[in-house]
């Protein structure tokens, strides 16, 4: 298995959006930032399950649609007075193609 | 029975001499007020934040209409005293209103001066005084030409800097070699003017005028030297002189002003003047601090009090405009027998300066930072000796006696008399006795009750810490709730300054309006999107990515992260068409819920995201568009059957409501808005809980507003009568488009209305014909861009990423 797979090109998401990524383990959520900078979270709020995918994406974080919790993207955590996280998947931009961590896809798959 | 007291002249200083009177001795005198001006009393202070576009007329009321119904004044708006006659005692006005007086008092205020040039009178030759001069400059304004300010004083200033930030371009003329010479030095003066340049604004200074050119309208304007620059519009800011006309005309003791003693008094035993228009000891006053030490005398006197005098103190003079900090107060020529102390700092772009005589600061002026004002300025009131702390003294306050101290440190070790507020003449102990004795908690609360901070504004922070103080951390600062964290400005602000400053994208505010964050938050955005798409209907290109994806996407996110679909059904109505459309859709998608709503409308619950397209294409092809179920915006027009079926219908309510439904459906509003349309008082539709509802009577239609039927429940409150189906209409898409552009992002109308008030609705809506229809033409206007179905956009392909994923790689198993 390689480390990495593709996913998409840069362009394919809108800037302050999200796009997701199906897989056996379950949706993942790719970001795009105003400033071009791209990351990728569980597609569910810890609190209610939100998909965190269709919230507003503002500076590095996002406020979940359901309830308006707040994840910092960088390092999933949630943010002001709510505890919790939610995971982190690793990305690698090469010539603006997206590739993910394969072995995030398979965390649960075995 | 009660003495008769007259005042002629509504402005800020008798303004005050009333509000003391009433506070003493409320029911001794029947009052009557002639004011020229069509107005109630404003803050004339603050005129130049409404020239800027900051301020709206209506935050600068000092007193409403409200408050001379309370008081039982009779105000004359718009009444101009032509003569006062001594021996029968009456006054008479142009428009032959007579009224007879015990005790008059002359409150007229002062005219501006006009230099006495050709071309003086021609059109477009204006002067700065009242709230008539503000909108004529405003209207001037529009056409973004040239505009040439002579008067290089404070008034002078402020009206160039708000002709700049209205788009004009600006030329201030001064005849002497700085800006602003009678309050500052000749430094501080080139600061300022430095600071003007930078601005756009183009300053000449010894510069004198020699005649305004022009044929009819103003063309230009030529110097002593015969050099000349063109001018669409020329504002004359020379200065004012008193108006004495009347007081010369009744004969009374006139100078340059009206002559009166340390207690107001003139010549005439029954006749008192106070204000711009007066001499005291052969001075006159134009400064607001001391107007308001002649209205408290005044007021002693009307109540018999003979003790208290007018005494002229040094008064500080502060800049109004936005982003320029400058303070000067008392005497600062220099002298042998003075010294002074400066502190310069360049590139902060900081100048201050201590005039001393005998170790007791006699003036000083201060530029860019000015917090320590107030502090030299009290010093100086008291004449404190500053021999101890002279080494530091120009540091402020801050750093006497050591480490620097926490601002709010420096405010407590204010004196008890230090004044704060200067422009109302309110010192802290007032400011802390009022909080503590009347249990103020916010800063509204300390300006309604002691007027400090109530002005000019400019000791806002002043009297936040002193709340800070008194309070403790029970003081919850947030008396203007800023509108998030990325944000000190409240809604009310960031809305005014879009307009004022024409802020036309969402990047741009932030950047203008200095945003904390680089891109906002989930507060903010959706916020400032609506106001960016009110505002510049048709100009505004919608941000999808700052909406909340209910409104992103055009259907109700549910807690699965499914999505709800309800088509529109104009008024309630459906058919049989419909009906089959919608039964075909919830079987070929596989549809869970089909559920009827509480606004007559069917809702399809538990369709997948990638679907939603599929079921909007069907739903369209059989003629329904979006419900906008999702919508902060016009949602449901709920009607009941009326005189179509109904026995007691007297109106057609169903026709109304679909007539309604068709002509408001798109429009973008503050918070979601319902509305419902009754054939009879019976009122099937429930439209008294609505936010607009509409109750059919035999003669006609009573329209309702601002009910409520969620978290809280409130009845509708009425606003008016419509004789027809198109009055009725007109009327609610004027009110809408006032709830569009004053409302708060998310306040839904009945709390619109619960801070705004019926009067000013009911002022704009119902009594007043042009403007309602002035609401209208903006709704019908902004309606163009509205009316668009989101859902057949995305049926052919608009936003198309929303709806599939970025990529797919298997589908998730069940454990086993």
């Amino acid at each position: 298995m390689e480390d990495w797979v593709e996913i998409g090109r840069i362009e394919q998401i809108p800037r302050r959006g999200a796009r997701c990524v199906t897989t056996p383990v379950g949706r993942i959520a790719v970001f795009r930032t105003a400033e071009d900078k791209l990351y990728a979270i569980e597609d569910r709020c810890p609190h209610k399950g939100g998909p965190l995918s269709q919230g507003i994406v503002h500076g590095a974080q996002v406020t979940c649609p359901l309830h308006n919790w707040v994840f910092s993207l960088e390092t999933g955590e949630a943010q002001g007075a709510d505890e919790g996280r939610v995971r982190t998947v690793p990305l690698n931009v090469i010539d603006g193609r997206i590739y993910m961590a394969a072995v995030a896809m398979l965390a649960a798959a075995e | 029975m009660k003495e008769k007291l007259v005042i002629i002249g509504n402005g800020m200083a008798p303004g005050r001499a009333l509000e003391k009177l009433f506070e003493t001795d409320p029911d001794r005198y029947e009052v009557v007020i002639f004011n020229a001006e069509p107005r109630v009393n404003y803050d004339r202070i603050m005129l130049s934040p409404v020239l800027s576009g900051e301020k709206s007329f209506d935050d600068i009321v000092i007193h409403g209409d409200a408050w001379y119904i309370q008081h039982g004044i009779t105000l004359y708006k718009g009444c101009k005293v032509e003569t006062i006659d001594r021996v029968n005692k009456t006054v008479s006005s142009v428009n032959g209103i007579t009224e007879s007086y015990d005790r008059l008092v002359i409150a007229t205020g002062s005219v501006p001066f006009i230099i006495p040039v050709p071309g003086a009178n021609l059109a477009g030759v204006v002067t700065y005084r009242d709230l008539d001069d503000v909108n004529t400059m405003m209207i001037a304004a529009k056409s973004k030409g040239r505009a040439v300010v002579i008067g290089g004083g404070l008034l002078g200033l402020e009206a160039a800097a708000g002709l700049n930030e209205q788009g004009m371009d600006v030329t201030v003329v001064h005849v002497q070699p700085t800006l602003m010479e009678r309050q500052l030095d000749p430094a501080a003066g080139y600061l300022l003017g430095e600071s003007m340049k930078a601005r756009g604004i183009k300053v000449m200074t010894s510069a004198n005028t020699r005649q305004i050119l022009g044929d009819k309208r103003v063309t230009g304007v030529e110097f002593a030297d015969g050099s000349t620059i063109p001018a669409d519009l020329v504002v004359m800011a020379v200065g004012i002189r008193p108006n004495v006309a009347l007081a010369k005309t009744a004969e009374l003791a006139v100078n340059r002003g009206i002559v009166v003693d340390a207690q107001m008094r003139t010549s005439d035993a029954s006749i008192y003047a106070l204000g711009e228009c007066v001499e005291v000891n052969g001075a006159t006053f134009g400064l607001v601090a001391p107007l308001y030490d002649m209205a408290n005398v005044l007021a002693a006197q009307l109540c018999g009090d003979d003790k208290a005098t007018f005494t002229p103190v040094a008064t500080a003079t502060r800049l109004k405009v936005t982003g320029v900090n400058l303070y000067s107060a008392g005497d600062f020529a220099e002298g042998d027998d003075r010294e002074e102390i400066v502190l310069r700092d360049a590139s902060a772009g900081v100048y201050k300066r201590l005039i001393l005589k005998d170790d007791r600061i006699i003036g000083t002026v201060l530029y860019g930072d000015t917090g320590d004002g107030p502090w030299f300025y009290d010093m100086l009131k008291r004449s404190v000796d500053t021999r101890e702390m002279r080494d530091t003294l120009i540091f402020g306050q801050n750093y006497q006696g050591g480490a620097p101290l926490d601002p709010t440190a420096a405010v407590a070790a204010l004196p008890d008399e230090a004044e704060v507020c200067g422009c109302n003449g309110i010192c802290k102990s007032k400011i802390t006795g009022a909080i503590t004795a009347k249990g103020l908690t916010s800063l509204d609360d300390v300006r309604a009750h002691t007027k400090a901070s109530a002005s000019c504004g400019s000791c806002t922070g002043l009297v936040e810490k002193l709340l800070l103080l008194t309070l403790g951390d029970s003081y919850n600062p947030a008396a203007v709730q800023p509108m998030c964290k990325c944000t000190d400005l409240g809604h009310d602000d960031v809305r005014r300054l879009i307009i004022a400053r024409e802020l036309r994208s969402i990047p741009q505010l932030m950047q203008e309006l200095e945003w904390k964050t680089s891109c906002g938050c989930a507060k903010c955005r959706p916020a400032l999107n609506y106001y960016m798409i009110a505002t510049w209907p048709g100009e505004y290109e919608d941000d999808g990515q700052s909406r909340f994806i209910n409104e992103r996407v055009h259907a109700n996110i549910q807690k699965d992260g499914t999505y709800s679909v309800v088509p529109r059904m104009w008024g309630g109505m459906t058919s049989p068409n419909e009906l089959r459309a919608i039964a075909d859709v919830a079987d070929k998608f596989r549809i869970p819920a089909v559920k009827v709503t509480g606004g007559q409308r069917i809702d399809l619950l538990g369709v997948k995201k990638e679907d939603l397209p599929g079921v909007w294409a069907d739903l369209n092809a059989a003629g329904m568009v979006s419900g906008a179920a999702y919508a902060k915006g016009l949602r449901t027009v709920k009607t009941c059957v009326g005189s179509d079926w109904c026995r007691f219908g007297t109106q057609d309510s169903t026709g109304l409501g679909i007539r309604l439904e068709k002509f408001m459906w798109g429009s973008w509003t503050p918070a979601k808005v319902k509305m419902a349309v009754s054939g009879c008082p019976r009122n099937c539709a429930e439209a008294t809980c609505k936010d607009v509802g509409v109750i059919c009577v035999d003669s006609g239609y009573d329209i309702v507003f601002a009910g409520a039927a969620g978290l809280d429940i409130k009845g509708t409150e009425p606003l008016c009568h419509a004789d027809s189906e198109d009055e009725a209409i007109e009327i609610i898409a004027a009110l809408t488009q006032l709830y569009r552009e004053q409302g708060r992002y998310l306040e839904r109308m009945y709390k619109w209305l619960k801070r705004v008030g019926m009067e000013s609705i009911q002022a704009a809506i119902v009594r007043d014909l042009t403007k309602r229809r002035f609401y209208y033409d903006r709704f019908v206007f902004s309606q163009k861009f509205a009316q668009v179905d989101p859902w057949q956009e995305r049926v052919n392909g608009k936003d198309a990423h929303e709806f599939a994923a970025l990529a797919e790689f298997g589908v998730p198993q069940a454990a086993e």
